[in-house]
């Protein structure tokens, strides 16, 4: 990447403190990524591997109990962390919109949809409310639904789910922000409209030049839309880089171990292959690599020493010793002895 | 071969009829005690008109007539008169107005400072909630009525003053419900997602949250009604609420009870009906309102 990437985390940590200090819950720990203009980049992994918080984190919306302890978000280039609430909510729904996991309910029922969809444009630009009115109808007709002009004074119990959902969409846009953060956002959608809100989305990020991040642990979905991923598990990035290069070679065990429990349709095994053990508690994490106890592959190094970022290729990297350079060589010497 | 019977057809496509929006319509309005209620109020604003004698003035040569049906009653004092001659029926009628301005004003003043405040408190948490949580449990640990007389008692009985007495009362009642309800609605989408798009707190309190409570505001209104104003009755009947010579239910209650032993009794039962009956309607209106507009029966 020549340029200045748009969303660029630098080493950052977000962790929970228990009320005395006592325990300390690595939700991010030492994430860095970076996201140019206009690219998809999908973050995977189990529940409670810090996708979530990681949103909130580049959000600064973490509950109170979490905060950031170390690390830089440069968006724009402007350092998120040092911004005070205040200049957050120009942020906010401005220049980082999100969609929730649950666009469904994401509407109030007691108003209109031009109240809605019209909002962030009056509490970020001042628009007078009638003017408001008249550009959520554009953004109505830009997330594709019909006659918008009588939608547009509707209540949310008065639409398709689908339709809410473009609502939802809609009012992410709204304010032409640079980054869209989706947090699971079809989880509770069937798959027909799973792939209409999709493409959506798709066309609405060639459209307006957005760029998104996508978290999901549907790694279908990332395949479909993103173009880097990265894979996270216990609060760090474990592998990440170009989609296409990871599905097709992963680095990391984990990342293998998640493509491998993807069921194919011509595949004939009597049972799903699941990845043995649970997750890690991300108060008491295990001393070396934090995946070393599932992990098939481990060894003495990795139940010791947590690994840092090697390089794999160009532009991908991976947090274990097996993409150490010269690991082949040193493993194939420790199995001789 | 099977005979297919078709569906009821005729019944399917004329469909169930058409349901009204008309709120009076709807399955279970307590038509009797809203009538009861809108006869009161109706009372209160015409008393002037409708009260045949003035009730503050009375003639000692015509105290103690029983009603109109007993022996010794006049068609004049159709509900007799009290023990200075004023007739029962005129303070009946003023009465109504004292009693609906009261306890309609005081649920109001309960109302306002209770739902602000039980929105603050559960939108802001932190120590906002902790302060407004830990007077209103010293509030609810205190009897409500002795509470109502102490402060009586140091600010002076006067209408103004009983209505501002009985909202710091009971504006309690009001915050705790409130304070509930905001802390499930903080959780939902519609919230959260206001925050990301960057609204601030005060336009998410006053946007999304108020108008997604007040409904619950409106029901505890109409049952707070019922005990407000029997609070008023019950501080007018220890001489602590509106002061004489005004006609309170309550007053009419307290200056008729040592007539009761012998033989006056409708100095006290009438009044006694009145509060019964607005409280009774009060409540009944308050209890289908809480089934009428709650959140999740309300989409059925």
């Amino acid at each position: 990447m020549s340029q200045e990437p748009l969303l660029s985390l630098e080493h950052l940590s977000a962790h929970y403190v228990s009320q005395q200090g006592t325990r300390v819950v690595r939700a991010v720990d030492d994430v860095t990524i970076r996201l140019g203009a206009g690219e998809t980049l999908g973050i995977v992994g189990e529940s409670g591997s810090g996708k979530s918080t990681l949103a909130l984190t580049i959000m600064r919306l973490l509950p109170t109990a979490a905060r950031i302890v170390g690390g830089k978000i440069m968006f724009e280039g402007e350092n998120l962390v040092d911004k005070s609430d205040r200049e957050m909510r120009e942020v906010r729904g401005k220049r980082i919109a999100m969609i929730l996991q649950d666009p469904m309910a994401s509407l109030n029922p007691l108003f209109t949809i031009g109240n809605q969809v019209g909002e962030p444009i009056r509490v970020h630009e001042g628009v007078s409310r009638a003017n408001a009115w008249e550009r959520a109808i554009g953004l109505l007709k830009a997330v594709r639904i019909a006659s918008p002009q009588t939608r547009v004074a509707q209540y949310p119990h008065e639409m398709s789910g689908g339709m809410r959902q473009r609502i939802v969409g809609a009012i992410g846009i709204s304010c032409e922000p640079r980054l869209l953060i989706a947090d699971e956002p079809t989880t509770s959608l069937d798959l027909t409209i799973q792939a209409q809100y999709l493409n959506l989305l798709r066309e609405l990020q060639r459209e307006h030049g957005l760029a998104l991040i996508f978290i999901t642990h549907n790694l279908g979905i990332v395949a479909k839309m993103c173009d880097q991923l990265a894979v996270m598990y216990a609060g760090r990035v474990v592998e990440q880089g170009p989609v296409s290069r990871i599905f097709n070679a992963p680095a990391h065990p984990y990342t293998k171990a998640l493509l491998g429990s993807i069921p194919r349709m011509s595949d004939n095994r009597r049972q799903l292959t699941a990845i043995d053990g649970q997750p890690p508690d991300l108060s008491s994490l295990p001393a070396g690599c934090s995946f070393a106890p599932r992990c098939p592959a481990a060894f003495a190094r990795c139940r010791a020493e947590a690994p840092p970022e090697f390089a794999v290729d160009d532009g991908r990297t991976a947090r274990c010793w097996l993409a150490a350079p010269g690991a082949a060589q040193s493993l194939a010497a420790q199995a001789a002895k | 071969m099977t005979v297919i019977t078709p569906p009821e057809t005729a019944t399917l496509a004329a469909g169930p009829a058409a349901p009204s929006t008309a709120f009076w319509r709807s399955r279970g309005f307590p038509l009797i005690p809203v009538a009861i209620l809108l006869f009161i109020a109706f009372v209160a604003v015409f008393a002037d008109v409708l009260a045949p004698h003035d009730p503050q003035i009375g003639s000692l040569a015509r105290r103690f007539r029983p009603p109109v049906w007993q022996e010794g009653g006049s068609w004049a004092y159709l509900l007799g008169t009290d023990h200075v001659g004023r007739d029962v029926l005129s303070r009946l009628i003023f009465g109504a107005r004292v009693s609906m301005i009261v306890g309609v004003t005081a649920v109001l003043v309960a109302g306002v400072i209770g739902t602000l405040l039980g929105i603050l408190s559960g939108y802001l948490g932190g120590w906002a909630d902790q302060v407004v949580m830990r007077v209103t449990d010293t509030w609810l640990a205190l009897p409500a009525l002795t509470f109502a007389i102490f402060l009586a008692a140091i600010v002076g009985p006067s209408e103004l003053n009983i209505i501002l007495i009985l909202g710091l009362v009971y504006w309690t009642r009001y915050a705790r419900v409130i304070r509930g309800e905001v802390l499930s609605l903080k959780q939902r989408e519609f919230v959260r997602l206001a925050i990301v798009a960057g609204c601030s707190k005060r336009i998410i309190m006053w946007r999304h949250i108020l108008p997604n409570v007040i409904n619950s505001a409106i029901v505890l209104a109409t049952l707070m009604l019922g005990v407000v104003i029997v609070t008023e009755a019950s501080l007018s009947f220890l001489g602590v609420g509106v002061p004489p010579p005004k006609p309170a239910w309550g007053l009419m209650m307290a200056d008729g009870k040592k007539g009761l032993m012998v033989g006056y009794w409708w100095l006290t039962v009438f009044p006694g009906i009145c509060i019964m009956l607005m409280v009774l309607s009060a409540n009944l209106l308050g209890d289908w309102l809480r089934v009428k507009l709650d959140p999740q029966l309300r989409q059925l």
